[in-house]
């Protein structure tokens, strides 16, 4: 088990690099720097400035000293606000998106598995038919259109729920959080009622029937944990989509997030927040990645030995 | 002898026919593909079809809501919704279409040669997949978007780049198995280059699950288009697509709903339609893995 994790381990460390390396060159090579806007800025101002940020050495040095320094954990300062560094600004909106992620997560680890068990136990009847066809619109129905639309009903027509902002009004967190679970919600449903009719089909739960064992032991303690592994798999990468997700959530809902931070850092052209919120973002990635591979080889030991089905 | 073997041939041209009698047996993709044609159809022929044009403008009418003169009303500038939906569907089509095209090409092509040529090759060009697998695509777009302008041929060309992957993925693992085949060491001996084998047979067999894998994925191309366009990134004004039509809407969804919700019924139609469509042919090719 140590050995699969440092393996995983092991193949973050080229991922990381290549994408800091990417981000560092392409907003590098990026026509129009942070400090080009509407102003004419004194030429003095802008060596000074230019030499402040240490943008007037060589590429390569500039690049040593960004990785040196993230070694350290220091991400710089920020180019567009002055006197604070892009951590304090990562810091800031950190507890927002990972509220809203854990409330998404929830939303589609609940919704997701009630509703693709309920659709496995009867399946090809209307129990089955309904929670599935609601899954596919979930799936079909992008992030931005679904907020706009759960805003237009139920928080501007019967006006349950507040319209926009996080932890300003009671109840206002509850629209971000079904948006953006709602996609994974209809994933989670359709990988469980698969996985869950699989299983049931299987040897040993026909001598857990033989045995007169009740039906729901037989679904909640044999069947369940084995058809988790695609969800567990899947609700990793999803990871990724949820932060992506988040960009779009944050914008409509005015959450005061990472996602919506990355997102006037590249309007800005604020080079140090771009650069340290990509990298911020792919090291979760990654180390979600990585522990929902851990998490799927302890539910599927012969995932343990061999390298998995992702390789 | 000679009678077995023109019956496995029969029974090998017939493959096609048993999945067009597969899919046509499956309401749900029939009536995915019948949608789909007639909206490719309609955002093809709104020219012809249309009185008005879509940049037109009526300012004294302003946004009304569907009427006999506009089906599905106007926007804030007087413009007629329901033409400009068709318009815009020529832009999400064209996009999906076209990076979907790209995505094919790339990955075709990489998990071919990844997959026949083997060993280090092989090693070198998945390990590859692997790690641009785990970039956190969904940033460099909105980056690549932010910092090179909003060019529509980037974007094509973006989406295609970040799509490829479970295309190569899926082409080396059906070129790995067909390697092994007879028809294969025949063509060897029989002197043929190795671009010649990939192009000939090996592409041709793996076809099913390419189909199946290109119905799936042109519609998360076409989602990514709209999410990019709704950031205001992807497509500009005065050009539109159901992404950025969507945006629009939102501006203006509590006076005018209609704004939001038609042009946001035309992209989920039409994505239904081709995950219907997707999931029937799958079905029907009998392509196992090719999504979940």
């Amino acid at each position: 088990m140590w050995r699969f994790i440092g393996s995983r381990l092991l193949q973050a460390i080229p991922v990381l690099f290549i994408v800091i390396a990417l981000t560092f060159f392409l907003v590098r090579f990026a026509p129009g720097g942070p400090f080009s806007t509407e102003k004419a800025v004194v030429p003095e101002v802008k060596r000074a400035l230019e030499a402040q940020y240490h943008l007037d050495q060589p590429l390569l040095v500039q690049f040593g000293s960004y990785l040196s320094d993230l070694a350290r954990g220091d991400f710089g300062p920020s180019f567009k606000y002055p006197g604070r560094s892009v951590n304090e600004l990562i810091a800031a909106g950190i507890p927002a998106t990972a509220e809203l992620g854990f409330y998404a997560l929830i939303v589609a680890v609940v919704l997701g598995m009630t509703a693709g068990i309920v659709a496995a136990l009867s399946p090809n009847t209307w129990r089955d038919y309904l929670p599935m066809s609601s899954a596919m619109i979930g799936i079909c129905m992008p992030t931005f259109l679904l907020g706009p639309l759960l805003v237009l009903i139920f928080g501007l027509w019967l006006e349950w729920t507040p319209v926009s902002g996080w932890g300003e009004v009671p109840g206002d967190k509850i629209l971000p959080s079904l948006t953006l679970g709602a996609a994974y919600a209809a994933y989670v449903a359709r990988l469980t009622r698969s996985g869950l009719l699989e299983v049931l089909s299987q040897d040993y739960i026909r001598t857990a029937r033989a045995k007169g064992l009740p039906n729901f032991i037989i679904v909640f303690k044999h069947a369940l944990r084995g058809s988790l592994i695609p969800v567990v798999a899947f609700l990793g990468p999803a990871f990724a989509g949820l932060l992506s997700g988040s960009f779009v959530v944050e914008t409509i809902f005015q959450v005061p997030g990472l996602g919506r931070f990355f997102v006037q850092a590249a309007f800005n052209r604020d080079y140090t927040l771009i650069l340290g919120s990509t990298v911020f973002f792919a090291v979760l990635i990654v180390v979600f990645n990585l522990l929902s591979d851990v998490l799927a080889a302890w539910l599927n030991p012969r995932l343990r030995s061999g390298l998995g089905d992702r390789s | 002898m000679n009678i077995t073997t023109s019956e496995v041939y029969e029974r090998g041209t017939s493959l096609w026919q048993d999945a067009w009698i597969r899919l046509r047996k499956n309401k749900m993709a029939v009536a995915g593909g019948i949608t789909l044609i007639v909206i490719t159809l309609l955002c093809v022929l709104v020219p012809f079809l249309s009185p008005y044009d879509y940049e037109q403008q009526d300012l004294l009418l302003g946004a009304s809501a569907p009427s006999t003169q506009h089906w599905l009303g106007t926007d804030v500038f007087g413009r007629d919704l329901l033409t400009r939906i068709l318009f815009g569907g020529r832009i999400s089509l064209l996009v999906g279409v076209i990076a979907t095209s790209v995505a094919l090409i790339i990955g075709v092509t990489w998990g071919a040669i990844a997959g026949y040529a083997g060993g280090r090759v092989d090693a070198f060009m998945m390990r590859f997949v692997d790690i641009v697998y785990a970039l956190p695509f969904m940033i460099f777009v909105v980056l690549l978007m932010v910092i090179f302008g909003r060019n529509l041929f980037l974007l094509f060309l973006v989406i295609g780049a970040v799509e490829w992957l479970t295309m190569a993925r899926i082409v080396r693992s059906q070129v790995q198995s067909l390697k092994q085949l007879e028809f294969i060491e025949a063509a060897i001996s029989l002197g043929l280059s190795s671009w010649t084998i990939i192009r000939r047979h090996l592409i041709p067999n793996a076809i099913g699950p390419v189909i199946v894998y290109t119905t799936l994925t042109i519609p998360s191309v076409m989602l990514l288009e709209a999410f990019i366009s709704f950031l205001g990134l992807g497509i500009q004004p005065p050009q539109s697509s159901w992404g950025s039509l969507i945006a629009d809407g939102v501006e203006t969804m509590e006076e005018f709903p209609w704004l939001l919700i038609f042009p946001g019924l035309a992209l989920s139609v039409t994505l239904f339609a081709l995950n219907f469509l997707g999931d029937g042919l799958r079905d029907a090719l009998d392509v196992r893995g090719a999504k979940d």
